[in-house]
Protein backbone atom coordinates (compact mmCIF):
# COMPACT_ATOMS: atom_id res chain seq x y z
CA UNK A 1 0.00 0.00 0.00
CA UNK A 2 1.32 3.47 -0.73
CA UNK A 3 1.92 5.89 1.92
CA UNK A 4 -0.43 8.47 0.16
CA UNK A 5 -3.98 8.31 1.44
CA UNK A 6 -5.52 10.77 -0.77
CA UNK A 7 -4.01 11.63 -4.00
CA UNK A 8 -5.55 14.60 -6.28
CA UNK A 9 -4.67 15.19 -10.08
CA UNK A 10 -5.44 18.06 -11.72
CA UNK A 11 -8.86 18.88 -10.11
CA UNK A 12 -11.57 21.32 -11.72
CA UNK A 13 -15.03 21.86 -10.58
CA UNK A 14 -17.67 24.50 -12.19
CA UNK A 15 -21.11 25.17 -11.33
CA UNK A 16 -23.49 26.28 -13.70
CA UNK A 17 -24.85 29.13 -11.40
CA UNK A 18 -23.10 32.21 -12.57
CA UNK A 19 -20.40 30.35 -14.26
CA UNK A 20 -18.65 29.94 -10.90
CA UNK A 21 -15.30 28.13 -11.85
CA UNK A 22 -14.94 26.81 -7.81
CA UNK A 23 -11.26 24.49 -8.28
CA UNK A 24 -9.15 25.41 -11.18
CA UNK A 25 -6.61 22.38 -11.24
CA UNK A 26 -5.68 21.36 -7.77
CA UNK A 27 -3.30 18.22 -7.59
CA UNK A 28 -2.04 17.48 -4.04
CA UNK A 29 -1.73 14.66 -2.37
CA UNK A 30 -2.13 13.80 1.23
CA UNK A 31 0.50 11.55 3.12
CA UNK A 32 -0.99 8.98 5.40
CA UNK A 33 -1.06 9.50 9.39
CA UNK A 34 -0.65 13.44 9.05
CA UNK A 35 -3.01 16.45 9.31
CA UNK A 36 -3.01 18.27 6.19
CA UNK A 37 -4.21 21.26 6.00
CA UNK A 38 -6.08 23.30 3.38
CA UNK A 39 -6.35 27.27 3.65
CA UNK A 40 -8.07 29.95 2.33
CA UNK A 41 -10.68 32.11 2.75
CA UNK A 42 -14.35 32.12 1.81
CA UNK A 43 -14.56 31.15 -1.77
CA UNK A 44 -11.67 29.51 -2.33
CA UNK A 45 -12.65 25.92 -3.07
CA UNK A 46 -11.60 23.87 -0.04
CA UNK A 47 -15.56 23.08 0.72
CA UNK A 48 -16.02 22.24 -2.95
CA UNK A 49 -12.75 19.99 -2.52
CA UNK A 50 -13.87 18.44 0.30
CA UNK A 51 -17.26 17.73 -0.95
CA UNK A 52 -15.74 15.53 -4.37
CA UNK A 53 -13.39 13.82 -2.06
CA UNK A 54 -16.27 12.69 -0.09
CA UNK A 55 -17.74 12.02 -3.15
CA UNK A 56 -21.09 14.10 -2.61
CA UNK A 57 -20.25 15.95 -5.64
CA UNK A 58 -18.59 14.85 -8.71
CA UNK A 59 -15.29 16.72 -10.22
CA UNK A 60 -15.82 18.37 -13.74
CA UNK A 61 -12.71 16.86 -15.06
CA UNK A 62 -9.65 15.43 -13.23
CA UNK A 63 -8.89 12.50 -10.66
CA UNK A 64 -9.32 12.26 -7.22
CA UNK A 65 -8.50 8.82 -5.42
CA UNK A 66 -8.96 7.92 -1.37
CA UNK A 67 -7.84 4.88 0.58
CA UNK A 68 -6.61 4.39 -3.75
CA UNK A 69 -10.15 3.78 -4.76
CA UNK A 70 -11.65 6.58 -7.16
CA UNK A 71 -14.06 9.20 -6.10
CA UNK A 72 -16.26 9.01 -9.25
CA UNK A 73 -16.03 5.05 -10.38
CA UNK A 74 -15.72 3.75 -6.58
CA UNK A 75 -17.64 5.60 -4.30
CA UNK A 76 -19.11 3.41 -2.30
CA UNK A 77 -15.20 1.89 -1.68
CA UNK A 78 -14.74 5.79 -0.51
CA UNK A 79 -17.63 6.14 1.59
CA UNK A 80 -16.62 3.10 3.75
CA UNK A 81 -13.33 4.27 4.35
CA UNK A 82 -14.25 8.21 5.07
CA UNK A 83 -15.31 10.53 7.97
CA UNK A 84 -17.07 13.40 7.30
CA UNK A 85 -17.25 16.31 9.76
CA UNK A 86 -17.91 19.96 9.15
CA UNK A 87 -19.00 23.54 10.53
CA UNK A 88 -22.61 22.87 10.05
CA UNK A 89 -22.60 19.87 12.71
CA UNK A 90 -25.80 17.90 10.71
CA UNK A 91 -26.63 15.86 13.02
CA UNK A 92 -30.48 15.41 13.79
CA UNK A 93 -31.29 17.66 16.76
CA UNK A 94 -34.40 16.27 17.58
CA UNK A 95 -32.83 12.98 18.42
CA UNK A 96 -30.35 12.37 21.54
CA UNK A 97 -26.98 11.93 21.23
CA UNK A 98 -26.45 8.22 21.29
CA UNK A 99 -29.85 7.86 18.97
CA UNK A 100 -27.24 9.60 16.21
CA UNK A 101 -24.63 7.47 16.85
CA UNK A 102 -26.53 4.47 16.44
CA UNK A 103 -28.62 5.63 13.17
CA UNK A 104 -25.06 6.70 11.89
CA UNK A 105 -23.69 2.90 12.58
CA UNK A 106 -26.84 1.91 11.38
CA UNK A 107 -26.28 3.72 7.78
CA UNK A 108 -22.72 2.51 8.16
CA UNK A 109 -23.67 -0.97 8.63
CA UNK A 110 -22.03 -1.61 11.23
CA UNK A 111 -22.75 -4.38 13.61
CA UNK A 112 -25.07 -3.40 16.67
CA UNK A 113 -22.88 -4.32 19.53
CA UNK A 114 -19.82 -2.56 17.46
CA UNK A 115 -22.03 0.38 17.47
CA UNK A 116 -22.53 -0.23 21.52
CA UNK A 117 -19.17 -0.44 22.44
CA UNK A 118 -17.85 2.34 19.68
CA UNK A 119 -20.61 5.00 20.91
CA UNK A 120 -20.04 4.46 24.68
CA UNK A 121 -16.29 4.78 24.08
CA UNK A 122 -16.76 7.93 21.46
CA UNK A 123 -19.32 9.76 23.77
CA UNK A 124 -16.65 8.87 27.31
CA UNK A 125 -14.07 10.47 24.97
CA UNK A 126 -15.79 13.55 23.93
CA UNK A 127 -17.00 14.59 27.03
CA UNK A 128 -20.46 13.79 25.63
CA UNK A 129 -21.67 10.75 27.73
CA UNK A 130 -23.95 12.67 30.29
CA UNK A 131 -25.61 14.41 27.73
CA UNK A 132 -26.15 11.39 25.67
CA UNK A 133 -29.46 10.88 26.19
CA UNK A 134 -30.75 13.95 25.45
CA UNK A 135 -32.13 15.71 22.44
CA UNK A 136 -29.13 17.40 20.48
CA UNK A 137 -31.41 20.33 20.29
CA UNK A 138 -30.37 20.99 24.10
CA UNK A 139 -26.80 20.84 22.82
CA UNK A 140 -24.02 23.83 22.82
CA UNK A 141 -22.48 24.81 19.76
CA UNK A 142 -19.21 22.83 20.64
CA UNK A 143 -21.30 19.42 21.76
CA UNK A 144 -22.62 19.75 18.75
CA UNK A 145 -19.39 19.65 16.85
CA UNK A 146 -17.86 17.20 19.20
CA UNK A 147 -21.31 14.88 18.32
CA UNK A 148 -20.95 15.34 14.47
CA UNK A 149 -17.24 13.98 14.86
CA UNK A 150 -17.90 11.39 17.18
CA UNK A 151 -20.09 10.17 14.36
CA UNK A 152 -18.03 10.86 11.41
CA UNK A 153 -15.33 8.26 13.63
CA UNK A 154 -18.04 5.88 14.57
CA UNK A 155 -17.11 3.47 11.89
CA UNK A 156 -13.52 3.88 12.51
CA UNK A 157 -12.62 5.58 9.08
CA UNK A 158 -8.98 5.86 8.13
CA UNK A 159 -8.88 9.00 6.31
CA UNK A 160 -11.16 11.32 8.22
CA UNK A 161 -12.13 14.86 6.29
CA UNK A 162 -12.78 17.97 8.43
CA UNK A 163 -14.09 21.11 6.71
CA UNK A 164 -13.75 23.62 9.07
CA UNK A 165 -14.42 22.23 12.08
CA UNK A 166 -13.54 24.90 14.74
CA UNK A 167 -15.22 28.17 12.28
CA UNK A 168 -17.64 29.78 15.01
CA UNK A 169 -16.88 27.78 18.27
CA UNK A 170 -15.80 29.42 21.44
CA UNK A 171 -11.97 29.02 22.16
CA UNK A 172 -12.25 26.88 24.94
CA UNK A 173 -14.22 24.57 22.67
CA UNK A 174 -11.74 25.19 19.65
CA UNK A 175 -8.82 23.51 22.27
CA UNK A 176 -11.07 20.55 22.89
CA UNK A 177 -11.33 19.82 19.28
CA UNK A 178 -8.12 20.38 18.52
CA UNK A 179 -6.96 18.25 21.63
CA UNK A 180 -9.42 15.48 19.84
CA UNK A 181 -7.82 15.65 16.46
CA UNK A 182 -4.00 15.10 17.81
CA UNK A 183 -4.76 12.52 19.35
CA UNK A 184 -6.70 10.87 16.49
CA UNK A 185 -3.64 11.25 14.44
CA UNK A 186 -1.32 9.75 16.97
CA UNK A 187 -3.41 6.88 16.24
CA UNK A 188 -3.07 6.66 12.37
CA UNK A 189 -5.72 8.41 11.14
CA UNK A 190 -5.39 10.68 8.12
CA UNK A 191 -6.80 13.99 8.50
CA UNK A 192 -7.71 16.44 5.49
CA UNK A 193 -8.70 19.60 7.89
CA UNK A 194 -9.91 22.81 5.73
CA UNK A 195 -9.75 25.65 7.66
CA UNK A 196 -9.45 30.02 7.33
CA UNK A 197 -7.19 29.95 10.52
CA UNK A 198 -3.57 30.14 9.90
CA UNK A 199 -3.47 29.97 13.76
CA UNK A 200 -5.44 26.40 13.40
CA UNK A 201 -3.01 25.49 10.73
CA UNK A 202 -0.28 26.03 12.41
CA UNK A 203 -1.09 23.93 15.27
CA UNK A 204 -2.26 20.94 13.72
CA UNK A 205 -1.06 20.55 10.16
CA UNK A 206 2.19 19.25 9.03
CA UNK A 207 1.93 19.99 5.66
CA UNK A 208 -0.46 22.82 3.93
CA UNK A 209 -1.42 24.34 0.75
CA UNK A 210 -2.96 27.49 0.58
CA UNK A 211 -5.75 27.90 -1.97
CA UNK A 212 -7.33 30.84 -4.11
CA UNK A 213 -9.90 31.14 -6.29
CA UNK A 214 -9.81 27.19 -6.72
CA UNK A 215 -6.02 27.47 -7.18
CA UNK A 216 -3.06 26.64 -5.20
CA UNK A 217 -1.03 29.48 -4.41
CA UNK A 218 1.59 28.43 -1.81
CA UNK A 219 2.62 25.02 -0.39
CA UNK A 220 4.93 23.59 2.37
CA UNK A 221 5.13 23.69 5.93
CA UNK A 222 3.47 26.33 8.06
CA UNK A 223 6.75 27.14 9.04
CA UNK A 224 7.75 27.29 5.49
CA UNK A 225 4.77 29.83 5.07
CA UNK A 226 5.20 32.14 7.94
CA UNK A 227 8.90 32.26 7.11
CA UNK A 228 7.71 33.75 3.68
CA UNK A 229 5.84 36.35 5.54
CA UNK A 230 7.78 37.38 8.48
CA UNK A 231 7.39 36.02 12.46
CA UNK A 232 4.83 39.17 13.46
CA UNK A 233 2.78 41.86 12.11
CA UNK A 234 3.38 45.48 12.85
CA UNK A 235 -0.22 47.59 12.15
CA UNK A 236 -0.24 51.40 11.97
CA UNK A 237 -3.32 53.41 12.23
CA UNK A 238 -3.11 57.30 10.50
CA UNK A 239 -5.55 59.73 11.23
CA UNK A 240 -5.87 60.37 7.09
CA UNK A 241 -4.97 58.29 4.45
CA UNK A 242 -2.34 60.73 3.28
CA UNK A 243 -0.46 60.65 6.49
CA UNK A 244 -0.86 56.70 6.21
CA UNK A 245 0.61 56.67 2.57
CA UNK A 246 3.78 58.84 3.86
CA UNK A 247 3.87 56.69 6.63
CA UNK A 248 4.22 54.15 4.57
CA UNK A 249 7.61 54.94 3.04
CA UNK A 250 9.33 55.94 6.25
CA UNK A 251 9.09 52.66 7.92
CA UNK A 252 9.12 50.58 4.66
CA UNK A 253 12.55 49.59 5.51
CA UNK A 254 12.00 48.41 8.96
CA UNK A 255 9.56 45.56 7.35
CA UNK A 256 10.84 41.99 6.38
CA UNK A 257 8.58 41.45 3.60
CA UNK A 258 6.54 44.21 1.21
CA UNK A 259 3.87 45.95 3.31
CA UNK A 260 0.33 46.61 2.87
CA UNK A 261 -1.72 49.81 3.42
CA UNK A 262 -5.10 50.00 3.21
CA UNK A 263 -7.39 53.30 3.90
CA UNK A 264 -5.65 54.74 6.95
CA UNK A 265 -3.88 51.62 8.20
CA UNK A 266 -0.76 50.19 7.34
CA UNK A 267 0.66 46.58 8.23
CA UNK A 268 4.19 45.89 7.81
CA UNK A 269 5.61 42.28 8.35
CA UNK A 270 7.87 42.53 11.08
CA UNK A 271 11.39 40.03 12.49
CA UNK A 272 12.22 42.18 15.22
CA UNK A 273 8.56 42.25 17.25
CA UNK A 274 8.79 45.28 19.76
CA UNK A 275 12.32 46.13 18.69
CA UNK A 276 11.23 46.56 15.11
CA UNK A 277 8.44 48.64 16.72
CA UNK A 278 10.05 51.00 18.21
CA UNK A 279 12.35 51.53 15.08
CA UNK A 280 9.42 52.49 13.46
CA UNK A 281 8.24 54.61 15.71
CA UNK A 282 11.19 56.43 16.07
CA UNK A 283 11.54 57.12 12.38
CA UNK A 284 7.81 58.15 12.09
CA UNK A 285 8.64 60.55 14.88
CA UNK A 286 11.72 62.68 13.16
CA UNK A 287 9.65 62.30 10.02
CA UNK A 288 6.93 63.98 12.04
CA UNK A 289 4.29 61.43 11.89
CA UNK A 290 1.87 60.22 14.97
CA UNK A 291 0.05 57.22 14.37
CA UNK A 292 -2.76 56.92 16.22
CA UNK A 293 -3.34 53.39 17.07
CA UNK A 294 -0.43 50.39 17.12
CA UNK A 295 -0.77 46.86 17.10
CA UNK A 296 1.89 43.63 17.16
CA UNK A 297 0.12 40.74 15.90
CA UNK A 298 0.65 37.34 14.88
CA UNK A 299 0.10 37.19 11.52
CA UNK A 300 -3.64 36.04 10.13
CA UNK A 301 -4.77 34.37 6.84
CA UNK A 302 -5.15 37.55 5.69
CA UNK A 303 -1.33 39.10 6.08
CA UNK A 304 -0.45 35.38 4.26
CA UNK A 305 -3.12 36.66 1.59
CA UNK A 306 -1.50 39.98 0.83
CA UNK A 307 2.09 38.38 0.86
CA UNK A 308 0.97 36.01 -1.63
CA UNK A 309 -1.54 37.60 -3.92
CA UNK A 310 -0.85 40.95 -3.70
CA UNK A 311 -4.97 41.31 -2.37
CA UNK A 312 -6.52 40.95 0.67
CA UNK A 313 -9.64 38.33 1.02
CA UNK A 314 -12.60 39.16 -0.28
CA UNK A 315 -14.72 39.56 3.09
CA UNK A 316 -11.28 39.60 5.64
CA UNK A 317 -10.13 36.34 7.54
CA UNK A 318 -12.17 36.37 10.43
CA UNK A 319 -15.34 37.17 8.96
CA UNK A 320 -17.34 33.48 9.41
CA UNK A 321 -18.86 32.19 6.61
CA UNK A 322 -22.60 32.72 6.06
CA UNK A 323 -25.07 30.66 4.37
CA UNK A 324 -24.53 27.39 3.37
CA UNK A 325 -24.20 25.87 -0.17
CA UNK A 326 -26.90 24.70 -1.57
CA UNK B 1 -7.38 -0.29 21.78
CA UNK B 2 -9.64 0.58 19.57
CA UNK B 3 -12.61 -2.39 18.23
CA UNK B 4 -12.07 -3.20 15.00
CA UNK B 5 -15.12 -2.32 13.05
CA UNK B 6 -17.53 -5.34 12.07
CA UNK B 7 -20.10 -4.90 9.72
CA UNK B 8 -23.26 -6.85 10.23
CA UNK B 9 -24.00 -9.98 8.24
CA UNK B 10 -25.95 -8.83 5.60
CA UNK B 11 -24.54 -8.73 2.42
CA UNK B 12 -26.85 -8.58 -0.40
CA UNK B 13 -27.47 -5.17 -2.13
CA UNK B 14 -31.23 -5.99 -1.47
CA UNK B 15 -31.16 -6.59 2.37
CA UNK B 16 -28.82 -3.65 2.45
CA UNK B 17 -31.18 -1.19 1.59
CA UNK B 18 -34.00 -2.29 3.06
CA UNK B 19 -31.66 -1.91 6.14
CA UNK B 20 -31.71 1.83 5.20
CA UNK B 21 -34.86 2.15 4.27
CA UNK B 22 -35.66 1.03 7.95
CA UNK B 23 -33.09 3.23 9.57
CA UNK B 24 -34.37 6.00 7.85
CA UNK B 25 -38.02 5.56 8.45
CA UNK B 26 -36.95 4.70 12.73
CA UNK B 27 -35.62 8.08 12.55
CA UNK B 28 -38.37 9.95 11.28
CA UNK B 29 -41.00 8.45 13.13
CA UNK B 30 -38.56 9.45 16.41
CA UNK B 31 -38.70 12.44 14.96
CA UNK B 32 -42.53 13.04 14.83
CA UNK B 33 -43.07 11.53 18.34
CA UNK B 34 -40.02 14.01 19.77
CA UNK B 35 -42.47 16.67 18.44
CA UNK B 36 -46.05 15.62 19.02
CA UNK B 37 -47.25 18.89 18.23
CA UNK B 38 -46.76 18.33 14.85
CA UNK B 39 -48.86 15.10 14.83
CA UNK B 40 -51.95 16.87 16.81
CA UNK B 41 -51.33 19.67 14.05
CA UNK B 42 -51.96 17.56 11.34
CA UNK B 43 -54.85 16.19 13.18
CA UNK B 44 -56.16 19.37 13.90
CA UNK B 45 -57.43 20.06 10.37
CA UNK B 46 -59.22 17.56 9.15
CA UNK B 47 -61.24 17.48 12.60
CA UNK B 48 -62.06 20.92 11.77
CA UNK B 49 -62.82 20.25 7.97
CA UNK B 50 -65.49 17.35 9.78
CA UNK B 51 -66.91 19.80 12.33
CA UNK B 52 -67.10 22.46 8.80
CA UNK B 53 -68.85 20.38 6.50
CA UNK B 54 -70.57 18.53 9.29
CA UNK B 55 -72.04 20.84 11.22
CA UNK B 56 -71.88 24.20 9.16
CA UNK B 57 -71.99 23.64 5.76
CA UNK B 58 -73.24 20.49 5.38
CA UNK B 59 -77.24 21.39 5.53
CA UNK B 60 -76.78 23.50 2.95
CA UNK B 61 -75.59 20.22 0.67
CA UNK B 62 -78.39 18.25 -0.41
CA UNK B 63 -77.23 14.96 0.16
CA UNK B 64 -79.02 12.30 2.64
CA UNK B 65 -77.43 11.36 5.21
CA UNK B 66 -73.90 13.86 4.37
CA UNK B 67 -72.08 12.55 7.45
CA UNK B 68 -72.01 9.23 5.57
CA UNK B 69 -71.30 10.73 2.11
CA UNK B 70 -68.50 13.09 4.26
CA UNK B 71 -66.13 11.11 6.12
CA UNK B 72 -64.65 9.10 3.29
CA UNK B 73 -64.15 12.09 1.26
CA UNK B 74 -62.35 13.61 4.30
CA UNK B 75 -60.47 10.49 4.69
CA UNK B 76 -59.07 10.41 1.31
CA UNK B 77 -58.67 14.57 1.35
CA UNK B 78 -56.72 13.85 4.40
CA UNK B 79 -54.48 11.16 3.73
CA UNK B 80 -53.76 13.29 0.02
CA UNK B 81 -52.39 16.05 2.85
CA UNK B 82 -50.58 13.74 4.63
CA UNK B 83 -48.57 12.44 1.58
CA UNK B 84 -47.39 16.99 1.43
CA UNK B 85 -45.62 15.52 4.64
CA UNK B 86 -43.22 13.99 2.28
CA UNK B 87 -42.25 17.58 0.33
CA UNK B 88 -41.61 19.03 3.89
CA UNK B 89 -39.66 16.47 5.65
CA UNK B 90 -36.86 15.92 2.62
CA UNK B 91 -37.47 19.96 2.06
CA UNK B 92 -36.28 20.39 6.10
CA UNK B 93 -33.14 17.28 5.68
CA UNK B 94 -32.30 19.39 2.69
CA UNK B 95 -32.15 22.44 4.17
CA UNK B 96 -29.93 21.29 7.93
CA UNK B 97 -27.55 19.59 5.33
CA UNK B 98 -28.27 15.83 6.60
CA UNK B 99 -29.14 14.88 2.86
CA UNK B 100 -25.61 16.33 2.05
CA UNK B 101 -24.37 14.50 4.72
CA UNK B 102 -25.95 11.41 4.49
CA UNK B 103 -24.23 10.93 0.52
CA UNK B 104 -21.18 10.38 2.23
CA UNK B 105 -22.36 7.19 3.70
CA UNK B 106 -22.25 4.14 2.38
CA UNK B 107 -25.84 3.89 2.37
CA UNK B 108 -28.63 2.64 -0.40
CA UNK B 109 -29.07 6.07 -2.60
CA UNK B 110 -33.11 5.66 -2.69
CA UNK B 111 -33.43 5.02 1.14
CA UNK B 112 -33.40 8.53 2.44
CA UNK B 113 -36.89 8.73 -0.46
CA UNK B 114 -38.13 5.25 0.44
CA UNK B 115 -37.63 5.79 4.02
CA UNK B 116 -39.61 9.68 3.94
CA UNK B 117 -42.41 8.28 2.16
CA UNK B 118 -42.99 5.18 4.11
CA UNK B 119 -43.10 6.68 7.53
CA UNK B 120 -45.20 9.32 5.69
CA UNK B 121 -47.05 6.11 5.27
CA UNK B 122 -47.06 5.40 8.52
CA UNK B 123 -48.25 8.68 10.03
CA UNK B 124 -51.33 8.48 7.59
CA UNK B 125 -51.92 5.09 8.72
CA UNK B 126 -52.48 6.95 12.32
CA UNK B 127 -54.61 10.35 10.46
CA UNK B 128 -57.04 7.72 8.97
CA UNK B 129 -57.81 5.56 12.51
CA UNK B 130 -58.33 8.83 14.25
CA UNK B 131 -60.50 10.47 11.51
CA UNK B 132 -62.53 7.03 11.18
CA UNK B 133 -62.61 7.16 15.28
CA UNK B 134 -64.01 10.95 14.83
CA UNK B 135 -66.36 10.00 11.93
CA UNK B 136 -67.78 7.38 14.40
CA UNK B 137 -68.52 10.04 17.09
CA UNK B 138 -70.16 12.84 14.54
CA UNK B 139 -72.58 9.93 13.55
CA UNK B 140 -70.74 8.40 10.76
CA UNK B 141 -72.18 4.68 10.04
CA UNK B 142 -70.43 2.76 7.59
CA UNK B 143 -73.08 0.14 6.19
CA UNK B 144 -70.23 -1.91 3.99
CA UNK B 145 -68.66 -5.03 6.04
CA UNK B 146 -65.28 -4.70 8.23
CA UNK B 147 -63.29 -6.02 5.93
CA UNK B 148 -64.69 -3.32 2.77
CA UNK B 149 -63.82 -0.80 5.65
CA UNK B 150 -59.72 -1.70 5.65
CA UNK B 151 -60.21 -2.50 1.72
CA UNK B 152 -60.82 1.47 1.40
CA UNK B 153 -58.51 2.35 3.83
CA UNK B 154 -55.95 0.52 2.37
CA UNK B 155 -56.51 1.92 -1.10
CA UNK B 156 -56.52 5.48 -0.40
CA UNK B 157 -52.97 4.62 1.81
CA UNK B 158 -52.22 3.31 -1.73
CA UNK B 159 -53.17 6.53 -3.16
CA UNK B 160 -51.40 8.97 -0.99
CA UNK B 161 -48.32 6.64 -0.41
CA UNK B 162 -48.18 6.99 -4.71
CA UNK B 163 -48.60 10.70 -4.64
CA UNK B 164 -45.48 11.00 -1.90
CA UNK B 165 -43.11 10.14 -4.50
CA UNK B 166 -44.22 12.89 -6.90
CA UNK B 167 -44.22 15.46 -3.19
CA UNK B 168 -40.72 13.60 -2.72
CA UNK B 169 -39.97 15.51 -6.22
CA UNK B 170 -41.08 18.86 -4.97
CA UNK B 171 -39.37 18.68 -1.56
CA UNK B 172 -36.12 18.45 -3.03
CA UNK B 173 -36.46 20.99 -6.16
CA UNK B 174 -37.91 23.27 -2.90
CA UNK B 175 -35.82 26.11 -2.06
CA UNK B 176 -37.23 25.44 1.42
CA UNK B 177 -39.78 23.99 3.36
CA UNK B 178 -42.07 27.06 3.12
CA UNK B 179 -41.86 27.16 -0.42
CA UNK B 180 -42.05 23.30 -0.86
CA UNK B 181 -45.62 23.33 1.00
CA UNK B 182 -46.86 26.21 -1.06
CA UNK B 183 -45.74 24.68 -4.07
CA UNK B 184 -48.00 21.86 -3.30
CA UNK B 185 -50.86 23.87 -2.57
CA UNK B 186 -51.87 24.09 -5.92
CA UNK B 187 -51.94 21.26 -7.02
CA UNK B 188 -53.74 19.39 -4.07
CA UNK B 189 -56.27 22.26 -3.38
CA UNK B 190 -57.95 21.54 -7.12
CA UNK B 191 -57.46 17.92 -6.59
CA UNK B 192 -59.22 17.22 -3.87
CA UNK B 193 -62.25 20.19 -3.89
CA UNK B 194 -62.99 19.39 -7.31
CA UNK B 195 -63.60 15.78 -6.59
CA UNK B 196 -66.51 13.67 -5.51
CA UNK B 197 -65.19 14.47 -1.95
CA UNK B 198 -67.58 16.77 -0.60
CA UNK B 199 -70.24 17.61 -3.32
CA UNK B 200 -71.58 15.33 -5.87
CA UNK B 201 -69.96 16.08 -9.10
CA UNK B 202 -73.24 16.49 -10.56
CA UNK B 203 -73.94 19.67 -8.56
CA UNK B 204 -70.63 21.41 -10.37
CA UNK B 205 -70.92 23.78 -13.53
CA UNK B 206 -70.69 22.33 -16.99
CA UNK B 207 -66.94 23.02 -17.26
CA UNK B 208 -65.64 21.71 -14.28
CA UNK B 209 -67.70 18.67 -14.73
CA UNK B 210 -65.96 16.79 -17.35
CA UNK B 211 -62.32 17.84 -14.80
CA UNK B 212 -64.16 16.35 -11.78
CA UNK B 213 -65.35 13.38 -12.92
CA UNK B 214 -62.07 12.15 -14.32
CA UNK B 215 -59.77 13.14 -12.05
CA UNK B 216 -57.71 10.51 -9.79
CA UNK B 217 -59.19 11.86 -6.70
CA UNK B 218 -62.64 11.33 -7.77
CA UNK B 219 -61.90 8.11 -8.36
CA UNK B 220 -60.26 7.36 -4.87
CA UNK B 221 -63.31 9.18 -3.40
CA UNK B 222 -65.86 7.05 -5.39
CA UNK B 223 -63.90 3.33 -4.81
CA UNK B 224 -63.51 4.76 -0.85
CA UNK B 225 -67.20 5.99 -0.26
CA UNK B 226 -68.84 2.58 -2.21
CA UNK B 227 -66.63 0.12 -0.14
CA UNK B 228 -67.20 1.69 3.42
CA UNK B 229 -71.20 2.59 2.84
CA UNK B 230 -71.41 -0.80 0.63
CA UNK B 231 -72.25 0.65 -2.38
CA UNK B 232 -71.82 -0.32 -5.96
CA UNK B 233 -68.66 1.57 -7.33
CA UNK B 234 -68.07 0.58 -10.46
CA UNK B 235 -64.75 0.12 -11.74
CA UNK B 236 -64.01 2.96 -9.35
CA UNK B 237 -61.35 0.41 -7.44
CA UNK B 238 -59.40 -0.64 -10.12
CA UNK B 239 -59.15 2.78 -11.70
CA UNK B 240 -57.62 3.47 -8.54
CA UNK B 241 -54.97 0.92 -8.29
CA UNK B 242 -54.38 1.42 -11.88
CA UNK B 243 -53.34 5.80 -11.01
CA UNK B 244 -52.01 4.90 -7.97
CA UNK B 245 -49.44 2.15 -9.75
CA UNK B 246 -49.24 4.76 -13.12
CA UNK B 247 -47.96 7.71 -10.66
CA UNK B 248 -45.28 5.72 -8.62
CA UNK B 249 -44.27 4.08 -12.07
CA UNK B 250 -44.05 7.28 -13.37
CA UNK B 251 -43.08 9.81 -9.95
CA UNK B 252 -40.30 7.85 -8.64
CA UNK B 253 -37.78 7.69 -10.82
CA UNK B 254 -38.35 11.66 -11.01
CA UNK B 255 -37.97 11.72 -7.28
CA UNK B 256 -35.05 9.49 -7.73
CA UNK B 257 -32.97 11.32 -10.59
CA UNK B 258 -33.90 14.33 -8.44
CA UNK B 259 -32.17 13.35 -5.70
CA UNK B 260 -28.82 12.08 -7.61
CA UNK B 261 -28.35 15.69 -8.85
CA UNK B 262 -29.66 18.15 -6.00
CA UNK B 263 -26.59 18.95 -3.56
Amino acid sequence: MSDVAVEVDNLTRSFKKGDVQALRGVSLDVPRGQVFGLLGPNGSGKTTMVRILSTILAPSTGTARVEGFDVVTHPQEVRRRIGLAGQFATVDENLTGLENLRMIGSLNHLDKAFVATRSSQLLSEFNLLDAASRSVKTYSGGMRRRLDLAAALLAHPPVLFLDEPTTGLDPQSRQDLWSIIERLVEQGTTVLLTTQYLEEADRLAQQLVVLDHGTIIAQGTSSQLKERLGATVLSFTFSSVDEATRGLDVIRSVGSKSPAHEGTVVDLPVEGGPASAADALRLLDNAGLRPVGMTLREPSLDDVFVSLTGHRTEDGASAPETGRTR
Amino acid sequence: MNPTPTLAPEQHRLLWAVRDIRTITTRNLLNLVRIPVQVVFSLIQPVMFVILFRYVLGGAIPVPHYVNYLIPGVLVQTTIFGSVGTAIGLAEDLQRGLIERFRALPMARMAMLAGRTVSDLLRNVIVVITISLVGLLVGFRPSGTFINYLEACLLMLLFAYALSWGFAFIGLAAPNSEAAQAMTFPLIFPLTFASSAFVPVATMPGWLKPFAQNQPVTQVVDAVRGLMLGLPHGQSTWITLAWATGAVIVLAPFAVRKYRRVT
